[in-house]
């Protein structure tokens, strides 16, 4: 039986935030600002996302430049996923998923397109231009108007259609 | 000298009770009747009664072999056992690799022949340069490479893991042409070895007010997804490796998170980063492909655990019945809420079950591969199983299943993903030429 000097001094430990004891620890410390290049993750309520904006106008010259070729003009599709518009999702359960008629949040536009487009070169936009792509996508959804601007606080106001449109699965897992 | 106590004649195929209609035999009959029966078994043909001819030496048997490989390679009589490949030429899009169900048995996918999905192709990744980094809502952010990991206590457990989308051409209307790699192809069960997740959250000191992670990928496209801490506390690995050697490239060398149960997707391959977080970051694959559509409009999301199914291998498309007589019935059976308690075989198409045999050891969150005794009398037959789980879940017949989660509108690809997450029931049809096609019934 752990005697009571034992759990105050196992307290403290942790109350200092100390290494456990009976743990390998070999992790190396690192400072947030070193993991700065590798979190890119952005939150729905807007955490993490970078200063800078971006603009309908130059948003369409991007996407014709980098975007349509597999998305199709206007994000209408392509050898890759339509981005613009899409059937009622109750027509069928296959119903396209665009981020018009899906997608819940406005910021994955921003996340997925910073982390992982534009096909193959990846993290190679910049973040105002990134904003800029988000910004005509949201627009050629008809969510946003074309003169709004996508920065940091206008993104995680935008308020998608299909917000409600979500029952989860499992809330005992969560 | 023989025991006369214990002594049995050789049991009659045909004095074998039956346990349900159109063949179907009683397993425990079955498996008293010994080596003679599972001898005549054997392999997928019928035992035949004419004599044998004369046995004489191969060729083989008649000279030296060949010299041993540093690494061992299957027969070149094997090579047909190959997964089939969604984008061979790679374009820019997604590329998938089915396990060949058919052509395997037990209960561990051999490494060559793990389902693999790449969204942005295989890196290459020079394990000496991959580090782990856990950071976010946790007292100190650590760095890990993977020689720190590899000093870290280690368990090893079976898993399967199964692709959200495993088994999608079966919301169709109509049963889609296609066998058992092209239908439930990505789902695959392995032995993985590595580091449990707690032990390093515990190490950086988690938030309590941390309720999520993102797993994010060294891929080129950094493929991330949010997971519950709950389940990181729970079962899940930092794993190493797979069946003994270290992870293949295709499912995430040098190291890959591991989730027990959940969707594929979740259980992050290359993995080079975890953010603690307070809320789940609905990244790309959570938001739109692993959500499924319902019939309402609404959509399944946070889906998470591949719920109990079974399939049948054997027979199964390809397979083609050499004749009347004794059949094997074997198949596969796992669910992500545990072990798997019962399986149930039909031959008529859902009429009549019998129970089938379950293959010890019966693992959690594993494959357990089931079997039972079948003749075929040369009729037609459709070959369904049922499984149940630990938890009492119990797999979806058709018609409930298609009830809550509706069907396509129009035929699918076989390789299509319409929707995601079915675990309802496979049929196989059996003609009277003993050819096997995918049917509904």
């Amino acid at each position: 039986m752990p005697t009571r000097n034992f759990l105050l001094a196992l307290f403290l430990a942790f109350a200092a935030g100390a290494v456990f004891a009976d743990s390998p620890n070999l992790g190396q410390a690192i400072s947030e600002a070193d993991i700065k290049a590798w979190d890119i993750s952005v939150l729905p309520d807007g955490s993490n996302l970078p200063p800078g904006s971006g603009s309908f106008a130059l948003g369409a010259r991007l996407y014709a430049e980098k975007c349509a070729g597999c998305h199709g003009p206007g994000g209408k599709g392509g050898v890759n996923n339509q981005l613009v518009g899409g059937e009622p999702l109750n027509s069928r359960i296959e119903a396209t998923k665009t981020i018009g008629n899906f997608w819940q949040q406005a910021t994955s536009v921003f996340d997925y397109i910073r982390r992982a487009m534009p096909w193959p070169n990846p993290r190679s936009l910049t973040d105002d231009e990134v904003y800029s792509l988000t910004a005509y996508l949201l627009a050629m959804n008809k969510i946003i108007a074309e003169q709004d601007v996508m920065n940091a606080q206008t993104l995680p106001k935008v308020r998608m259609p299909n917000r409600d449109g979500f029952i989860i699965r499992f809330p005992e897992k969560i | 000298m023989s025991n006369p106590s214990r002594q049995r004649s050789t049991p009659r195929f045909d004095s074998i009770p039956a346990a349900a209609d159109n063949g179907l035999l009683d397993r425990r009959e079955f498996l008293r009747g010994g080596v003679a029966v599972a001898a005549a078994m054997t392999g997928f043909v019928v035992a035949r009664s004419a004599s044998a001819e004369a046995l004489t030496d191969a060729p083989w048997s008649q000279r030296a072999g060949g010299i041993s490989s540093a690494v061992e390679r299957r027969s070149r009589f094997e090579e047909k056992v190959v997964r089939t490949l969604s984008n061979p030429n790679g374009e820019p899009r997604t590329q998938h690799a089915r396990t060949p169900h058919h052509l395997l048995n037990g209960t561990i996918t051999p490494n060559s022949m793990h389902f693999t999905i790449v969204h942005n192709g295989t890196p290459d990744i020079d394990p000496d340069k991959h580090s782990l980094v856990i950071h976010g809502m946790v007292k100190r952010p650590l760095l890990f490479s993977l020689d720190a990991l590899s000093r870290y206590p280690m368990e090893s457990r079976m898993a399967f893991i199964e692709c959200g989308g495993n088994s999608a051409p079966l919301f169709s209307p109509k049963p889609v042409k296609g066998g058992v790699q092209d239908l439930h192809g990505l789902v695959s069960c392995a032995e993985w070895t590595g580091v449990r997740l707690s032990t390093l959250l515990d190490e950086a000191g988690v938030d309590a007010k941390a309720k999520w992670l993102i797993a994010e990928g060294a891929d080129m496209a950094a493929v991330s997804r949010s997971v519950p801490v709950a389940k990181a506390m729970d079962d899940a690995l930092v794993a190493l490796y797979q069946n003994g050697e270290r992870l293949m490239p295709g499912n995430g060398y040098p190291m890959r998170l591991l989730l027990p149960g959940y969707e594929g997707n979740m259980s992050v391959k290359f993995l080079r980063r975890i953010k603690l977080i307070d809320q789940p970051a609905m990244t790309y694959y959570e938001s739109r492909n692993y959500s499924p559509l319902l019939p309402s409009g609404k959509a399944y999301q946070f889906y998470f655990v591949q719920e109990v199914k079974s399939f049948i291998t054997h027979p199964s498309p390809g397979l083609a019945l050499q004749g009347q007589g004794l059949y094997e019935i074997s198949g596969i059976a796992y669910s992500g809420n545990g072990r798997i308690a019962r399986v149930m075989v039909s031959a008529d198409g859902g009429r009549s079950w019998a129970q089938a045999a379950l293959q010890e050891p019966v693992l959690s969150k594993a494959f357990t591969r089931f079997r039972a005794p079948w003749r075929w009398n040369g009729g037609p037959a459709i070959l369904q199983s049922r499984a149940w789980d630990e938890a009492g879940n119990a797999q979806p017949l058709r018609a409930q299943f298609i009830a809550e989660r509706g069907e396509t509108k129009t035929v699918p690809s076989v390789n299509g993903f319409p929707n995601q997450h079915y675990n309802s029931i496979t049929s196989w049809a059996i003609d009277s030429n003993g050819e096997v096609l995918h049917a509904y019934a």
